[in-house]
């Protein structure tokens, strides 16, 4: 195994997919000649050229609605939008293009299209620039939402959703881009669709994904300490859903604690307790708890903003809770 | 064009006119649901353009497509039973009436997301200059689509990267019931292409052959130089979809259009210069009759989609779905 950092797991997957299939390319804000503005695609330029590795205007409906137009005749376009708050900007083309041209034409062209988007907070960009809006993308059905959590999968499950026929909202956690961890040293995927368990434990099951799965590991070494043994199911894949790991695990721990970065309220932990209830309801011996930001717009003042955002110990004491 | 090519230019004009007068008396029957958009009116662009592009060329157009879709070569059984919700219908009945495709026949659709379709030209455009191939790509919209930005964002990256796209404006007066001039800043369309540096004209469009030379000399330019803009100006006989009340224009403007109906124009022209004979139109004209009816029949005897024919289509690859 070879440790790298998400970026450069990211970047590999990129670089290696290119490599391998003439038909896909990069377009976006910045991917070229700068290189990503979180020089993710770094080099790029200079070995792929400036065909395959688009600068385009600051215009994402055009971004994603040319990676679609694209995509539906038979290129494998990655779109890169510098922030998945931008993705705002691109809405009509995700929600009512990339995620319905398949099914409404009848099934008879693919959009194999994939969108790149980093989100999260805890930089001090304000309200606009550090959302996590994450189960928004992944209420509609015919769009994949991919969001991991280490580099494996990082890179894995970016191989994979180039390689998709499917499109693919891909999102990345912009404080993790830095955050190392093993990679095997031979080519390799991960399956979209399919959650994980990261942490094998007996007293309560734990369901994350994306950056929260390193918050929550964390934590999960600190209640181990106390003699508290938490199993952590990275669902890694928002839709389609996996829930089978989940419900397996929660028929043997009973307890569930979900954990978030993104709001509470319609998020991905009410699905996932939702379907803990529907699916599990005779194994419940406790409240099923969420852990997630709390309902405010993230303000820019530091204390503010992580006051306002999921933190181990927040999840520490919720496992207790469900105890 | 050829006499044969001008006879069958003539058949599918009268054809789109014949099919969808059948479609608004299905809807009033209540066989077709949802929205129904006629392009009567108006089948001299879609006929005139499509009529001078090669093979490699897309069509891509909004939600008035029923006559794009029969322009490009789509049959009228498909088209019709679209319109009846059926399984035999071009989209498999998942579409309906603004969501038509033949990608057999290099028509992208039928978008109805006023706009959405012309970054779709945008990248199809660039997927064949990316695989270096001589395909044109050819978008047609409305005049109420210059007004959003996707229209602004889709010329500019088509001009930025030199894009072999011919845009097709249609602009028939009104974008639903508001009039250019009371949502466009601009009333001459063709001028906003020019404010991104794309070549632009404009023409009449209910005279076929006007269309035709026209469309002609913008998709080899577009070939050979990059994008370029035709504002084609027309006039849709009927409300904007059905049901339209139509408070926004007089009986005697509708009137004195229909005075410059497309097909007695181009009717007259091809007995004028002895291309045809009213005999021989007769005859054209009772085969459209034939063919319509038979593409009711068609659709009225298919089947439904199933349920998973619906699940088959979200995802090519295999998820659980619940």
């Amino acid at each position: 195994m070879a440790i790298i950092t998400m970026r450069e797991a990211i970047s590999q997957a990129l670089w290696e997919e290119m490599e391998r299939d003439e038909r896909v390319f990069i377009l976006g804000e910045e991917v070229g000649v700068w290189g990503g503005t979180y020089a993710v695609t770094k080099g790029f330029f200079d070995h792929f050229g400036e065909k395959r590795v688009r600068d385009t205007p600051i215009a994402e409906n055009v971004i994603v609605g040319a990676a679609n137009g694209a995509a539906m005749v038979g290129l494998r376009p990655i779109a890169e939008l510098m922030t998945i708050n931008f993705a705002f900007s691109a809405m009509d083309q995700i929600i009512n293009q990339s995620a319905k041209l398949r099914t409404m034409f009848g099934g008879q062209f693919t959009v194999p299209v994939v969108i790149r988007a980093v989100g999260g907070g805890g930089r001090q960009l304000g309200a606009t620039h550090s959302q996590t809006p994450d189960a928004v993308f992944a209420h509609f059905p015919g769009l994949i939402v991919v969001a991991p959590g280490t580099p494996q999968d990082a890179k894995g499950l970016l191989k994979s959703a180039i390689r998709s026929d499917d499109p693919v909202l891909f999102i990345e956690n912009a404080t993790l881009y830095q955050m190392r961890g093993e990679v095997p040293e031979d080519e390799y995927l991960e399956p979209i669709g399919v959650s994980k368990v990261q942490r094998t434990g007996s007293d309560v099951t734990l369901v994350t994904y994306s950056k929260m799965l390193q918050l929550s590991m964390q934590a999960a070494d600190k209640l181990s300490e106390e003699g508290i043994e938490v199993e952590i199911v990275d669902l890694r894949t928002l839709r389609p859903l996996d829930m089978s790991p989940v419900i397996a695990s929660f028929k043997r721990t009973n307890r569930a604690v979900i954990v978030e970065e993104g709001w509470r309220s319609y998020g991905v932990g009410s699905e996932i307790a939702a379907r803990l209830y529907e699916e599990a309801f005779d194994y419940i011996d406790a409240p099923i708890r969420r852990v997630a930001q709390k309902e405010v717009p993230l303000p820019y003042n530091r204390e503010l903003e992580q006051m306002a955002l999921p933190q181990v110990a927040d999840i520490i004491r919720t496992v207790k809770e469900v105890l | 064009m050829q006499k044969k090519e001008l006879i069958a230019l003539y058949h599918e004009m009268v054809l789109i006119r014949r099919l969808e007068e059948r479609a608004a008396e299905l809807y009033q029957e209540g066989k077709i649901g949802g929205f129904l958009h006629l392009y009567i009116g108006q089948e001299a662009v879609g006929s005139g353009v499509i009529a001078a592009r090669k093979p490699q060329d897309r069509v891509i157009t909004a939600y008035r497509d029923h006559g794009i879709a029969l322009a490009c070569g789509v049959s009228a059984k498909e088209v019709m039973a679209e319109l009846l919700g059926k399984k035999t219908g071009t989209s498999l009945g998942f579409g309906g009436s603004m969501h038509m495709a033949d990608v057999e026949k290099n028509y992208w659709g039928g978008h109805a997301i006023v706009g959405s379709h012309l970054p779709f030209a945008s990248g199809m455009a660039l997927a064949d200059q990316y695989r270096d191939e001589d395909g044109v790509t050819l978008c047609f919209f409305g005049d109420g689509a210059t007004n959003i930005g996707y229209f602004h964002e889709a010329l500019n990256l088509a001009g930025v990267w030199d894009l072999p796209v011919v845009w097709i404006c249609e602009n028939n007066q009104y974008g639903m019931g508001t009039a250019v001039g009371r949502a466009s800043a601009v009333e001459e369309i063709y001028k906003k292409a020019e404010a991104y540096d794309t070549r632009a004209m404009r023409v009449e469009g209910m005279d076929v052959m006007q269309v035709y030379e026209a469309a002609n000399e913008a998709i080899e330019y577009a070939r050979k130089e990059g994008p370029f803009f035709l504002e084609v100006l027309t006039y849709r006989f009927q409300g904007h979809s059905m049901g339209d009340p139509e408070r926004y224009r007089t009986k005697e403007e509708v009137g004195k259009w229909q005075e410059n109906d497309p097909i007695g124009i181009f009717r007259n022209y091809l007995l004028e210069n002895k291309v045809a004979n009213e005999k021989s139109l007769n005859a054209e004209e009772f085969s459209v009759e034939e063919e319509v009816q038979e593409a009711v029949e068609f659709a009225e005897a298919s089947p439904g989609p199933e349920w998973q024919d619906l699940i088959d289509t979200i995802y090519v690859d295999e998820y659980r779905m619940d």
